[in-house]
């Protein structure tokens, strides 16, 4: 009982703190768990980061210290709507987020009832933004990334047979299948799609079904959960196809799931280390001396694009507020369609629709012997 | 016994629960609409709903039936589907050419109709399963939950519902809201609507579960044997309990469509199932009170009141230990646990609301006598 | 034909081995209790994290697995004390929400000290080397696990047709207040019982996690949920059934994963249809199906109503 009354002091204390600080809170609206979770707290790492960096921002002459408010929308659509709610209820100026576009979807209409601007960090799929006024995005869009994918499993693999999978029910690895199937057949090849139930961890049948179908190439744009799995699945299964992913498998985890193996992996993505020599540095050291960051990041320090995205974001959100000269939500909804700036992942600025003008993806592979991301080349679709 | 005379603690029931819509309505007009106070009570009605109607089938019926997701779900397709704006059709279906279904139904008429397709998949899901007994019932009800979630989910159906892509843009129940001519709002309806809904719904099977029909279910769940033995015709009794229980947890998918703004199989799983059972057991198996008392509690609680136990809290410069994500739901599972185990009447026990009254008057008269 | 069939068969038979492992845990507390232990699939993903923090921290593999396992059946042995012995008495539906309850709890746990994260099995050296089989390439533990589910399958029958402890669970299975009456610890029974079950849980989560590497919270609740399915379908209460059960459930949902080329190269249809979206689900069509037919499984027994 009295740690109870104790906690609901400490809070009281806290909120009547916070009330006379000057504080600006950005949401992070991220999957902390299901099976986005370890996307999700990549992603967050980044806006971390970028918050320990730049922990306050001049909005209008007064001086406001930036607290990221947390609410974990569980990869799942059924829990977004709360968790968006949450961050409303805590009267966020701006939300960050999310990983997974299933997620942005189900949790914009709350956000766009209370009038609160969003920007999806690497939330792909073009319904995010489609269709309204309040939710922007600084990653390419899925029909630019199939359409990179399908060039290059066309072009440089030499295939003309693709067996895709993706997880049923989840709008991100569907939309994506869609997109990459319509370039990869304009360009003369077949494309076999299948989906698996949420949950499936035995791939080994979906690999056998590939090979039969003379697949030259297996595209699962699937979360991380399920893409390790595949890929060692692949390897002890002996593939002889190249693994291709998109974006959500740009991650230290599968990579070290292909080390030591001869399973190619080739993903399409929006950072490559090393294109900011600055950040990288500032965020290893960041990971090396926070033990907590470092196990989210999953056990070592490579940057993971969904990182660096998130860093941009955080930025992205500074400006608008520097711009919109207010904390009113409703004043940086107006700010944010004219905000441009220079992010460690390119450059950020917004079409009439919400989405960033981006017009390449880095393609990366695998290094099977040392487990490292390698970059391929920087591909740009017109 | 109880006669069918209106007594004294009945017309008090009603006073307090007219009191509560009442006071839903004022606070509505008055707090912010950005208060968690109205998602929680959004999504509890929805959830009392349907915990009331599977407390029909298992408190009052004596099927243990686990398939409540399942028939939630098919109520919120068939809303979403017929709903969704014809303009907006070509968003949605964005895969499928804007779909096979080229109109949309009236948002009332729309949750009837996804009332009676729950019903009626019911209706055929109950020919094989409702001869089992009552574990096996539990787990063939559970199975046919995960068929539907499939079905659903099926690619060849796409144009009807969107494969495996979510539904949305349909109406919610934000657009019960009156609004003025400037796109802000005159009047706030989006809590009181979901609340007269999720009332009148229950309002009707509190009437059946008091009538003749209501009394067979019963004596069904005392003694099956006995009851028919009595003259209950028990498959008819139980095909019909079946069916009306799936029509409310079909019309509580539409609403948690509406809740939710989109609509997706893939989050229709065991564990929503299990949840719904758990509210039931802490309210009580066998009182409708408890379930709606439960409900909101269990939403309240689990979205709102325990958040702060996922986040670190700072008292002065002490770090609370334990509390990170996830820690709200050990503390609320092992609540659970303790209710289960120790208090396994619930909240309400079999009670309900005039009851509680009764037992209050019974008091204070018989303190009046001595 | 039987080249494109054959990996389907292989993973199938995998599968189903270990399905049919956690399947006899099922099979015997309900024999003995009536009880559905939802849980049950659970206590089998806590095996897996175990493993996952036991061998994290520095502990040799070789002591490990029998560590795992031990513990995995003292878990067995705590929750039936905790959660099911009070409501022995009980109603039996209280007794299933009390597992469910469990079921809730454990994975609420585990969500919470891996913070959500996908945990990433220690590799186990020979089981996890690559073979090929007639042509299919495929892990070791896929070959190794029928065999060993077979061994433990043929040595537990043993146990209980030739074992004073068999002889009590038979007995108590048959008629629970009788052989009370006959002065057979009835407590010590259901302990073994469940000691047993869990044991064997913890070895299907050796092979299974061995197989797919990656443990999470929610990975017990499916293979959980399949295995209660395969010992339905064999007759609850049936050893033998539930094996034989899990082993048609795992290959039928591998089939059905490969029935588009399968079909498709078999002529019959003409291009993919999608059904494999219906793996899980065809598990389940199968339990109604077997149910309407013959309400009490393959090997099950008839059981009759009592006035």
């Amino acid at each position: 009982m009295k740690k109870v009354l104790a906690i609901v002091l400490a809070m009281m204390l806290v909120l009547s703190a916070a009330a006379m600080a000057e504080t600006v809170k950005i949401g992070v609206f991220e999957p902390a768990s299901g099976d986005s979770g370890a996307g999700g707290k990549q992603e967050m790492l980044g806006m971390q980061y970028a918050n320990k960096e730049t922990p306050t921002v001049e909005v209008g002459g007064t001086t406001y210290d930036v607290e990221l408010v947390y609410a974990d929308n569980g990869s799942s659509t059924d829990k977004a709507p709360s968790a968006a709610q949450q961050l409303v209820s805590e009267g966020v100026s701006v939300v960050l987020g999310s990983y997974g576009s299933g997620v942005s979807i189900a949790g914009s209409q709350y956000f766009a009832d209370a009038n609160i601007p969003a920007i999806g960090v690497t939330c792909t799929n073009p319904q995010v933004t489609a269709g309204n006024s309040h939710y922007f995005r600084i990653c390419f869009l899925d029909p630019f990334q199939g359409t990179v994918l399908a060039n290059y499993a066309s072009k440089e693999l030499g295939a003309t047979v693709a067996y895709c999978l993706g997880e049923l029910g989840n709008d991100y690895d569907q939309g994506l299948l869609t997109y990459f199937k319509q370039a990869f057949e304009g360009l003369g090849g077949t494309v076999v799609t299948e989906s698996f139930p949420t949950g499936t961890a035995d791939f080994t049948s979906y690999l056998t079904n590939a090979a039969n179908y003379g697949a030259q190439v297996f595209f699962c744009p699937v979360s991380i959960a399920y893409s390790t799995q595949i890929v060692q699945q692949a390897a002890s299964q002996g593939a002889t196809f190249p693994i291709l992913g998109s974006d959500t498998l740009d991650s230290n985890v599968v990579a070290n799931a292909a080390k030591g193996t001869n399973v190619q992996v080739i993903i399409t993505t929006f950072y490559q280390e090393g294109a900011s020599p600055e950040f990288d540095e500032g965020f290893k050291a960041w990971l090396n001396e926070d033990s907590e960051a470092m196990t989210n990041n999953g056990g070592n320090d490579m940057i993971s694009a969904v990182s660096a995205m998130g860093y941009d974001a955080y930025y992205t959100a500074l400006e608008a507020l520097k711009a919109a000269g207010s904390v009113d939500s409703a004043a940086v909804l107006a700010a944010l369609p004219g905000v441009s700036l220079t992010g460690v992942s390119g450059a950020i600025a917004f079409d009439e629709v919400g989405d960033a003008i981006r017009n390449s993806a880095f393609i990366k592979k695998i290094n099977n012997e040392t487990g490292d991301w390698e970059f391929v080349t920087e591909q740009t679709v017109e | 016994m109880n006669k069918k005379k209106i007594d004294s603690a009945t017309i008090i029931s009603a006073v307090i629960v007219l009191a509560l819509y009442a006071a839903v309505f004022i606070a509505e007009q008055l707090i912010p609409a950005t208060s968690m106070l109205f998602t929680v009570i959004k999504k509890g009605a929805t959830y009392a709903l349907v915990a009331v109607s599977m407390n029909l089938l298992n408190g009052f019926t004596g099927i243990f039936s686990l398939g409540q997701a399942g028939f939630m779900l098919i109520g919120a397709y068939v809303y979403g589907i017929f709903t969704i704006p014809v303009a907006s059709r070509m968003d949605v279906y964005q895969y499928y050419n804007g779909g096979l279904v080229q109109f949309t139904l009236p948002v009332f008429a729309a949750m009837l109709l996804a009332g009676l397709a729950a019903a009626f998949f019911a209706f055929l899901i109950g020919l094989p399963v409702l001869r089992l007994k009552s574990d096996y019932l539990a787990i063939a009800t559970l199975g046919f939950a995960e068929i539907i979630r499939a079905l659903f989910q099926w690619d060849k159906l796409g144009p009807v519902t969107n494969g495996s892509n979510m539904l949305r843009l349909f109406p919610s129940f934000n657009d019960f809201n009156i609004k003025n001519a400037d796109g802000t709002v005159a009047v706030y309806f989006s809590t009181l609507v979901p609340m007269l809904i999720a009332g009148v719904c229950i309002g009707v099977i509190i009437l059946l579960i008091n009538s003749t029909f209501g009394r067979a279910l019963r004596a069904m769940k005392d003694d099956e044997i006995a009851a028919e033995a009595m003259g209950i015709r028990l498959a008819s009794h139980k095909r019909l309990a079946f069916c009306i229980s799936s029509f409310f947890a079909g019309v509580g998918g539409a609403m948690l469509a509406m809740y939710q703004t989109t609509v997706q199989a893939k989050s229709f799983t065991t564990a929503m199932t299990y949840e719904i059972l758990l509210i039931v057991v802490i309210g009580g198996i066998g009182s409708v009170t408890g379930s709606c008392l439960s409900s909101f509690l269990f939403v309240a609680a689990s979205e709102w009141w325990l958040r702060f136990l996922d986040q670190k809290q700072m008292i002065g410069d002490f770090e609370v230990p334990l509390l990170r994500n996830g820690f709200r739901l050990v503390v609320f599972s092992i609540i659970i646990m303790i209710v289960v185990l120790f208090f396994r009447q619930g909240i309400m026990g079999t009670k309900e609301l005039p009851d509680l009254i009764r037992g209050l008057q019974g008091k204070n008269k018989g303190g009046a006598d001595k | 034909m039987w080249n494109t069939v054959f990996p389907y068969l292989l993973s199938g038979i995998s599968v189903g081995g270990q399905y049919a492992l956690i399947a006899i845990g099922y099979t015997m507390v309900y024999g003995i209790l009536r009880l559905i232990n939802f849980a049950h699939g659970d206590v089998f993903m806590v095996a897996g994290i175990i493993m996952v923090y036991m061998a994290a921290s520095g502990v040799p593999l070789w002591l490990c697995i029998p560590l795992v396992l031990i513990l995995t059946a003292v878990i067995g042995f705590v929750i039936e004390r905790v959660a099911y012995k009070p409501l022995r008495t009980a109603p039996r539906m209280s007794a299933m929400i009390s597992a469910i309850g469990v079921s809730y709890t454990l994975q609420n746990l585990v969500l919470y000290v891996t913070g959500g994260l996908n945990q990433i099995y220690p590799t186990i050296p020979w089981i996890s080397d690559s073979v090929t089989i007639l042509g299919a390439t495929t892990k070791m533990v896929t070959v190794v696990t029928p065999i060993l589910t077979l061994i433990l399958v043929v040595a537990l029958v043993q146990l209980i047709n030739h074992t004073k402890i068999g002889m009590a669970m038979r007995a108590v299975s048959r008629d629970f207040e009788t052989s009370q009456l006959m002065g057979i610890k009835i407590n010590r029974v259901i302990s073994t019982t469940f000691v047993i079950g869990t044991f064997l849980a913890g070895v299907a989560s050796v092979l299974y996690f061995t197989n797919y590497t990656t443990v999470i919270q929610t990975s017990g609740a499916m293979p959980g949920l399949k295995a209660f399915v395969a010992a339905v379908f064999g007759g609850i209460g049936s050893i033998p059934g539930a094996v034989v059960g899990a082993f048609i459930i795992g290959i039928a949902e591998n089939i059905i994963k490969g029935l588009d080329i399968i079909l498709f190269k078999a002529g019959v249809i003409s291009g993919p249809m999608g059904l494999a979206t219906f793996s899980d689900a065809f598990t389940f069509a199968l339990l109604i199906i077997i149910l309407a037919v013959k309400p009490t499984g393959l090997f099950g027994e008839k059981i009759t109503d009592k006035v």
